[in-house]
């Protein structure tokens, strides 16, 4: 047992395995240092939980956020949730796609972005609202969208 | 020389607009004037917010005990002659004058938001100096009994959007015989066009600790989880700290101010998805499973977390409980209409003027609110849609409805959680009932066939109802869509799928014409 994704999976599982519904946790801190949920991650943690492998693997699927791939290093969320409509989004939306060559859950070939939608981040007055990885970003209009991503590229 | 104060809020908004770089200006500038004459010394408090969105950053500064408001102040506008300006109070052309005298703010009634935005979130002193913690004081010298009669009073009906009394739900688990019973808020958020729980957590997040603290009273639950959404990183920052200083205070944790009780409290993060929200869901998910929706009952007051009884309540239901603990449920009850008692904090957002948080008693119409909000910000307003993305799309013609739960039903509506959305009219609604129904296919459950294949089929009939070139097709398509409608309301276990056909109904009903109808 050397294989050092498997004992990292095991260690931190180890933290939360005796809290209630400790699984969700878990799978947070597993996306957030792997960048995603490592295949083996399923059958490696769900012995420690007294759960089946497919429990798991169905918890993992049910959530947007878990990603079964590698992820960009940056995640770039654009909100396409109806007051952000009213505000132009879908242009924000087309445009994005266009710009960046990527669809909604696509990472860029040189592994620096991530694309994806959500569904509202509590902006809802100054849309087109954004989220990359933390950070947030209202009144987003193309010109904004391409100095956020230059902003990325400049700090790879 | 005194210490002029001067206030930078510090939500996700106005962070957002630039306020850190705001803040960070106002103090490079006045240490740098400070310098060369050698006077005032200043304090820069980070507060909440206002909820005055349009005017974020708004910056104020206090003098003679009174609150002077600037804005929207941008980074770029923070050159000498605002921060002279700002350091006297004195007139500059981002000049709003004294924030209580705001038109907007002057206006409402916040009870559940008397604090939003007056001091630095995490300070518990002055968290105490503007009554909080009364509540709680008030409720250990009270019976668990005479707590739900209290809330009972109030006539408080859950601000999560279905408006179930809330002492009914607390009075079913109070008279639950278990070992353990437990406090869940549901900080999911997830309807667009809301933020009212995301500014409570991230500028008064001790109400809401203090509102838990009371429930597991009410009942004799001694843990509670807060369920937030991971779409608000800033929220959970902020609840993280505030759950520490509670707990360093002995407002958390064991025996509590000395009474003899305890409770622990816990903040858990959700994994973007909006039906987490329904509260089976949402237990499921704290409980480390799939979110699946699982029918009523047993209800979660008898059998919630763990099968044990559980309390499950919004955030805003949950922090108006130390106003109503601390003035009693009557003072809460005198506000509002009907059986809808209170105030509500609606949320106007969109393409919306004056967005922002607006609280008030339920009975004023629609029309009147979107007034004092000033209408869109540009084109002209055209159709509304309230309660969310289950809410109805409205025209003009039900603008006067009153903001009540039951006028809103009587037009096959509902108020929610209180957001309403505005938008102009280069809306086309055919298309806002195509995200309706696109929405439901891509966050359902599963586990019902005419929510989770019912939405999808929906996407498809509207399309070809965009596309329909003859007056026949259009009718059949549209019938397709009614009779569409009915299965998803029908044979949905929860609203997911039932109320999906709100926005879908009323907007094919109101703006007929977005799908064609009638055309030759
Ligand atoms: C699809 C769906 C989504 C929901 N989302 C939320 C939500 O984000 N926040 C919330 O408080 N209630 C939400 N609810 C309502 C909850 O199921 C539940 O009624 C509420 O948490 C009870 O608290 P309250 O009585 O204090 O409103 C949702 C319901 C459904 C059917
Ligand atoms: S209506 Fe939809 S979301 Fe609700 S239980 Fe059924 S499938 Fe799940
Ligand atoms: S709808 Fe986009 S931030 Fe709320």
């Amino acid at each position: 047992m050397n294989d050092p994704i498997k004992s990292r999976l095991l260690e931190l599982a180890a933290n939360f395995k005796d809290e209630l519904g400790g699984v969700m946790p878990l799978l947070h801190q597993v996306q957030k240092q792997f960048g995603y949920i490592p295949e083996s991650c399923a059958v490696t943690v769900a012995p420690l939980f007294r759960l089946s492998t497919a429990e798991v693997e169905g918890v993992i699927s049910f959530y947007h956020q878990f990603k079964r791939e590698p992820q960009g290093k940056h995640r770039i969320q654009i909100c396409r949730a109806e007051a952000c409509q009213a505000n132009g989004c879908r242009e924000l939306e087309a445009f994005s796609k266009e710009y960046l060559q990527l669809e909604y859950g696509q990472t860029s070939a040189d592994g620096l972005l991530s694309l994806d939608s959500v569904y509202c981040l509590g902006l809802c007055s100054h849309g087109p609202a954004v989220r990359v990885d933390d950070d947030l970003f209202v009144e987003v209009g193309a010109e904004k969208l391409q100095s956020i991503v230059e902003g990325l590229n400049d700090g790879r | 020389m005194m210490a002029v104060n001067i206030y930078v809020p510090a939500d996700s908004l106005s962070i957002a607009l630039g306020a850190d770089d705001v803040a960070k200006r106002i103090a490079e500038k006045i240490t740098k004037k400070a310098k060369q004459c050698s006077s005032s010394n200043f304090n820069i408090t980070r507060n909440g917010t206002r909820g005055l969105f349009w005017l974020e950053t708004l910056v104020e500064v206090e003098i003679d005990g009174c609150r002077v408001a600037y804005g929207p102040v941008r980074p770029a506008d923070v050159d000498d002659s605002f921060v002279e300006a700002l350091c006297s109070g004195s007139d500059h052309r981002l000049s709003v004058g004294l924030t209580e005298e705001i038109p907007e703010l002057k206006c409402q009634q916040r009870l559940s938001f008397a604090r939003l935005g007056l001091n630095d979130p995490l300070d518990i002193t002055a968290y105490q100096d503007c009554g909080g913690f009364a509540g709680l004081r008030q409720a250990i010298q009270y019976s668990p009994q005479e707590i739900v009669d209290e809330v009972q009073s109030s006539g408080l009906r859950g601000r999560g959007g279905a408006a179930f009394p809330t002492a009914i739900k607390w009075q079913t688990v109070l008279d639950c015989q278990a070992d353990q019973k437990y406090i869940v808020c549901n900080a999911d958020e997830g309807d667009s066009g809301t933020f009212a729980d995301r500014l409570m957590m991230e500028a008064d997040p001790f109400c809401l600790i203090e509102g838990m603290i009371i429930a597991g009273l009410a009942v004799g639950a001694d843990q509670g989880f807060i369920y937030l959404r991971s779409e608000y990183p800033r929220a959970a920052d902020q609840l993280l700290s505030a759950i520490a200083i509670a707990i360093e205070k002995n407002f958390l944790g064991k025996n509590i101010l000395g009474s003899g009780r305890d409770f622990k409290l816990q903040l858990r993060i959700g994994a973007e998805a909006y039906i987490c929200g329904e509260e089976t869901s949402l237990l499921r998910s704290l409980e480390g499973k799939r979110g699946m929706v699982s029918a009523k009952p047993p209800i979660p007051a008898i059998s919630g977390l763990m099968g044990q009884p559980t309390i499950v309540n919004n955030v805003i239901t949950l922090a108006s409980i130390p106003i109503i603990l601390a003035k009693g449920g009557a003072f809460y009850a005198n506000y509002g209409q009907g059986r809808s008692k209170g105030t509500l904090a609606f949320q106007l957002a969109g393409n919306v003027k004056r967005g922002g948080l607006y609280e008030f008693a339920f009975g004023m119409s629609l029309r009147e609110l979107l007034t004092i909000a000033g209408g869109c910000k540009n084109g002209k307003l055209h159709a509304v849609q309230v309660g969310g993305p289950l809410g109805a799309y409205l025209p003009e013609s039900l603008w006067d409805t009153p903001l009540d739960y039951e006028a809103f039903m009587a037009i096959e509506a509902g108020v929610g959680h209180g957001g309403i959305v505005l938008f102009n009219d280069e809306v086309d609604l055919a298309q806002q009932a195509r995200f309706a129904m696109e929405f439901c296919a891509a966050e359902s459950c599963g586990k019902c066939t005419p929510c989770r294949i019912g939405s999808t089929r929906g996407v498809e009939v509207i399309d070809r109802i965009i596309a329909s070139d003859s007056a026949q097709e259009n009718k059949q398509q549209i019938e397709l869509l009614d009779d569409l409608c009915e299965t998803m309301e029908l044979g949905s276990l929860c609203a997911m799928g039932g109320m999906t056909v709100i926005p879908v109904r009323s907007a094919l009903k109101h703006f007929g014409e977005d799908f064609k109808v009638g055309a030759k």
